[in-house]
């Protein structure tokens, strides 16, 4: 056969051969099939890794309770004992270390996430305590008058 | 030259050759048979939620976005929270303001309509709160959409992405019938809720559940038949969403209705 049949041939082994040595040098050595098959495991094993490194926030009451052990005790007999410090607090990260104060947050926002008042019986909400918030001294904060850490003994601050 | 009788055998053996599946001549792979047999896992991580519960206060939306680094203020959120008023004359009225990052603190419900509705006390029938997150399908269609293998499930069941490796292409977000995933902001890669799993394989929960005052979000382990949420899931009445779509979803809900999509 003469040769211009067989020089795309040529060109086009040479793609082949462009292509399987670019893949071997793109794509990275754990790539392959994982625990869970084809279909649903194909991928880059080192990822998991990189996902599981992800930098934890949010370490829970058990974290503040021994230095704040007066604030822990208030909240813990109070019917705000489900909630954790962090929930108004922000995450506590490495504190004291980083960041070494947490912001006090006292914004109105915060209570009237569960308080302002939606009767759905249906649902939980409806048998919390609530007010309207744009009646209900929309001026102040409510750490004014309630407080947060033990709601019940009303207006100690 | 090529005679006739040539040209035909030739092109008779390569269309035949043409026809065997590359998959076909694939050699004999050990590791692959093993990823295949059934399960050989310990952990299948699940969720319950209970919306009886839920209160709509949105903390669990606030502590996702801030451990999952999901940018404060943009519309995008791993989790979110619904609220479903249905009134006397059976509409049913959903919304999810910021995703109920801030809670729901007013009966006004925005519907994208030109005024906010809101339905009078003595209108509703019934009107509750449903927490949604990713469903870490057991068969996931965002995995399978994916052209690049960018996205996969692990051996515990949580769907990741590899944003390394991710193009962008948006298939998953697509495919997925839940509407879980979106486009992270700041990476501009596919993004989507994983349990929290550098918490989960800690042994931590994730931070939606403990951000939860009112324990309407719960997380367990499946394959263990001692787990609470397990015994939950095997002798109470609980559902999931979209079981039609045969994604095999594997968060469970406690009371919902058929409202609730």
């Amino acid at each position: 056969m003469k040769s211009h049949v067989w020089r795309p041939l040529y060109i086009v082994l040479g793609v082949i051969a462009l292509v399987l040595l670019a893949r071997t040098v793109l794509v990275p050595k754990d790539f392959g099939i994982g625990e869970r098959g084809y279909m649903y495991g194909w991928h880059r094993k080192g990822n998991e890794a990189d996902w599981k490194a992800v930098q934890v926030k949010y370490k829970t009451m058990e974290y503040c309770k021994d230095c704040h052990e007066d604030k822990y005790n208030d909240l813990r007999h109070s019917p705000h004992a489900a909630i954790q410090c962090e929930n108004c607090h922000g995450p506590a990260l490495g504190h004291p270390d980083d960041p070494p104060t947490l912001t006090i947050d006292r914004h109105r926002d915060l209570c009237i996430r569960c308080h302002a008042s939606l009767p759905y019986k249906a649902s939980g909400r409806g048998a919390i305590r609530g007010i309207n918030p744009e009646t209900h001294h929309p001026e102040a904060e409510c750490v004014l008058c309630h407080y947060p850490h033990n709601p019940k003994l009303e207006a100690k601050r | 030259m090529i005679d006739r009788r040539d040209f035909c055998k030739k092109a008779l053996l390569i269309a035949g050759g043409m026809a065997i599946p590359l998959s076909a001549l694939e050699l004999f792979d050990p590791k692959r048979l093993l990823a295949e047999k059934n399960d050989p896992a310990p952990t299948r991580w699940v969720f319950l939620v209970d919306t009886h519960k839920c209160v709509g206060c949105g903390f669990c939306v606030k502590a996702c976005k801030i451990e999952n680094e999901i940018p404060y203020d943009a519309n995008v959120t791993r989790t979110w929270v619904e609220r479903y008023v249905i009134s006397r004359d059976g509409k049913t009225h959903i919304d999810s303001p910021k995703g109920a990052r801030d809670g729901f603190i007013s009966p006004k419900m925005e519907q994208g309509v030109e005024h906010p509705v809101e339905v009078r006390n003595e209108d509703i029938a019934k009107a509750f709160f449903v927490p949604k997150l990713c469903n870490q399908c057991d068969n996931p269609p965002c995995v399978q959409v994916c052209p690049v293998g960018a996205t996969y499930q692990t051996a515990d069941g949580v769907v990741l992405v590899d944003r390394s490796w991710c193009i962008g292409c948006g298939y998953c977000i697509m495919g997925c019938p839940y509407g879980v995933r979106f486009f992270h902001p700041v990476y501009h890669v596919a993004e989507k809720c994983n349990f929290c799993y550098h918490r989960i394989t800690k042994g931590m929960k994730t931070a939606c559940v403990d951000a939860c005052p009112f324990g309407a979000r719960r997380i367990g382990n499946l394959k263990d038949p001692n787990d609470p949420v397990t015994r939950v899931i095997m002798t109470e009445r609980v559902n999931v969403l979209k079981e039609e779509y045969g994604t095999k979803p594997q968060v469970f809900y406690l009371g919902l209705t058929k409202e609730v999509k």
